[in-house]
């Protein structure tokens, strides 16, 4: 992958199992969005493959395909629709067909609702149902953008620093919510909150100018001369 | 349990709506007729042929807004050439009445009067079944359609947006005008299509025939109401809604936007082609004048006057601003565009919900 020369990623070897929680952490600039830019089809590599399962090539996929075959993103900034409710939009990404001639003759089912209902108590926004999502705390759009998630039913979480401006309280309870669904789901967290990435405990790998500098677990990765160099500066 | 197609239509609106859309129907369908057919000219309850004309043109502009505004207001795709879509429907139509003329025109000829003008032995091959009635209503929503389509399919497969479409939506306008200014198009060049005599061999001018026109005009201006109220209240409307405030969210949580851009742009398309072709019996003429990129901005401003993404302000910004212009154009015919600007301008500035926003605001300030 490059940009005018420059190589955001550049060889880069990564491989996540099924059900695993792995937090990847790096410097500005490392690669970390690009690579999920990558894996969700927002943005096509020069060279490389990047397979979902055994099957399925997403560098030759769209984005709604790929999010169909199961893999949900959560952006950097928290993307939610904003003039539309908070159980709208959580209606909007609930698993379902999403074809536009579908959509027109739609219905809400008592499931439908019913999951609704769950996921709302999940992200504890079950009183917030009604308002509008514009009108939400920061914290709280990036829950409903994780509740938007789930109702995807993702075999895969791609969270690109979920807990950014969110309160130590908010964030150790989006850490608990996280190791819940691990196991069920696989989640990819980017994050630079060190703290919430020791809560989490998972595998660490540690990306540089587009590859991979170290991978392990936080404590050993940290003690990891290189790292620490990239980290401080020569 | 799946509730019924009719109740879940029924309960898309209001019961107010309701009562509102019954007393238009009332008035458009049964009482303006009535007034223009059966009460002596010489009585102050007559409806003139100039008010029943104007009323009827008027709910033309209201149906190319409401269209205009289901792209724009509720998809978020600002078009500066659905006047495109509106002439092409109007000259569909306007074929027919051409053939309807037969060999009445200043040529006695059986071809349209600027051909033999043009010194043409024959109809060109597109001009084929123009005489029927039924293939020109079938022109009528497919050539927009059509055109709409493949535009769309290129525009929206590119991700081309904001700005960058509406730029582009002006300049097919533009191009169609310069088209259709050319005699080899067939269309009648400048001049385009005029002096029409019948519709289905009865005359266009009996006040039986305008008040047909003005009823039909208002029934498709309620069904289009209808149909859009419909249209935005399903899921494919909350879909849309998501589109115009978040697309990369709608795509990666498994929407495809092109899918849904391109029904509703076509939808829009036919309906302005609806329009066109109710509209130029009742005024007489189309010519190319009415795709020059004026007229198509002039269509964003009735909907911005009106309100966006509400589908009412849409039908009230084309009677407000066509009824100025109808006085304007009259009593001060210079000024006229400097009004026009200075109302968008104006708008944009104080009212950038329109008059609907402004009504809002009004009731909440009476009710606070």
């Amino acid at each position: 992958m490059s940009f005018d020369g420059f190589k955001a990623l550049n060889n880069l070897s990564l491989a996540i199992d099924a059900g695993e929680l792995r937090c990847i952490i790096g410097p500005n600039g490392a690669g970390k969005t690009t690579m999920m830019d990558v894996i969700t089809g927002k943005t096509r590599p020069d060279a490389g493959t990047c397979f979902f399962g055994q099957t399925l090539d997403l560098t030759r996929m769209t984005e709604p395909e790929i999010a169909h075959a199961g893999i949900g993103r959560k952006f950097q900034k928290p993307t939610i629709f904003e003039n539309h409710t908070v159980f709208e939009n959580l209606e909007l990404a609930m698993k379902t067909d999403k074809r536009a001639w579908t959509s027109l003759f739609a219905w809400l089912s008592q499931e439908g609702r019913d999951r609704i209902t769950d996921t709302l108590k999940q992200i504890r926004l079950d009183r917030e149902a009604d308002r509008l999502a514009g009108l939400l705390s920061h914290g709280q759009k990036q829950w409903l953008e994780i509740g938007m998630l789930l109702m995807q039913e993702p075999q895969l979480l791609l969270l690109d620093e979920p807990v950014a401006g969110m309160t130590d309280d908010e964030t150790e309870r989006t850490g608990e919510l996280f190791k819940s669904l691990a196991g069920k789901h696989s989640l990819v967290v980017v994050e630079h909150d060190m703290a919430f990435i020791e809560q989490l405990g998972g595998k660490v790998t540690v990306l540089h100018e587009g590859s991979v500098l170290a991978e392990g677990n936080l404590a050993t990765v940290q003690a990891d001369p290189r790292v620490i160099e990239v980290y401080l500066g020569r | 349990m799946r509730t019924p197609f009719t109740l879940r239509f029924l309960s898309a609106m209001p019961r107010s709506g309701w009562i509102a859309m019954g007393l238009f129907a009332a008035l458009t369908l049964v009482v303006m007729p009535a007034l223009h057919l059966f009460v002596p000219e010489s009585s102050p309850f007559h409806v003139s042929n100039y008010a029943i004309t104007l009323g009827g043109k008027i709910m033309c502009y209201a149906i190319v807004a409401v269209a205009m505004d289901l792209v724009w207001g509720y998809a978020g795709i600002l078009s500066l050439g659905h006047g495109v879509f509106f002439a092409l429907g109007g000259y569909a139509f306007g074929m027919y009445l051409m053939r309807e003329i037969g060999t009445d025109g200043s040529y006695h000829s059986h071809l349209p009067d600027f051909m033999v003008f043009l010194d043409w032995k024959e109809l060109p091959w597109y001009w084929a079944g123009s005489d029927s009635f039924a293939w020109a209503l079938v022109l009528v929503l497919a050539v927009p359609a059509v055109v709409a389509y493949v535009f769309g399919y290129f525009a929206f497969r590119s991700r081309i947006k904001g700005v960058y479409f509406s730029i582009i939506t002006q300049a097919l306008t533009f191009a169609a005008m310069l088209l259709f200014f050319r005699n080899e198009t067939g269309f009648g060049g400048n001049n385009g299509f005029t002096d029409f005599k019948r519709i289905l061999g009865h005359d266009i001018t009996s006040p039986e025939m305008r008040a047909t026109l003005f009823a039909l005009s208002a029934l498709v201006l309620m069904l289009t109401l209808l149909a859009g109220r419909y249209l935005v209240m399903s899921k494919f409307g909350r879909v849309l809604a998501a589109i115009r405030d978040a697309e990369s969210r709608v795509m990666f949580i498994g929407y495809n936007p092109l899918h849904y851009k391109l029904f509703i742009w076509t939808v829009s398309a036919m309906l302005c082609g609806i329009a066109g072709a109710l509209y130029v019996p009742q005024v007489g003429i189309i010519n190319p004048g009415e795709m020059s990129p004026a007229n198509s901005i002039e269509i964003a401003i009735w909907v911005a006057v009106g309100g966006r993404g509400t589908l009412i302000g849409p039908v009230i910004g084309a009677g407000l601003v066509n009824a100025f212009k109808s006085f304007f154009t009259v009593a001060f015919p210079e000024y006229w565009l400097f009004f026009l600007g200075a109302l968008f301008v104006g708008v944009t500035l104080w009212l950038p919900e329109g008059v609907v926003g402004l009504w809002k605001r009004i009731r909440a300030r009476v009710a606070a």
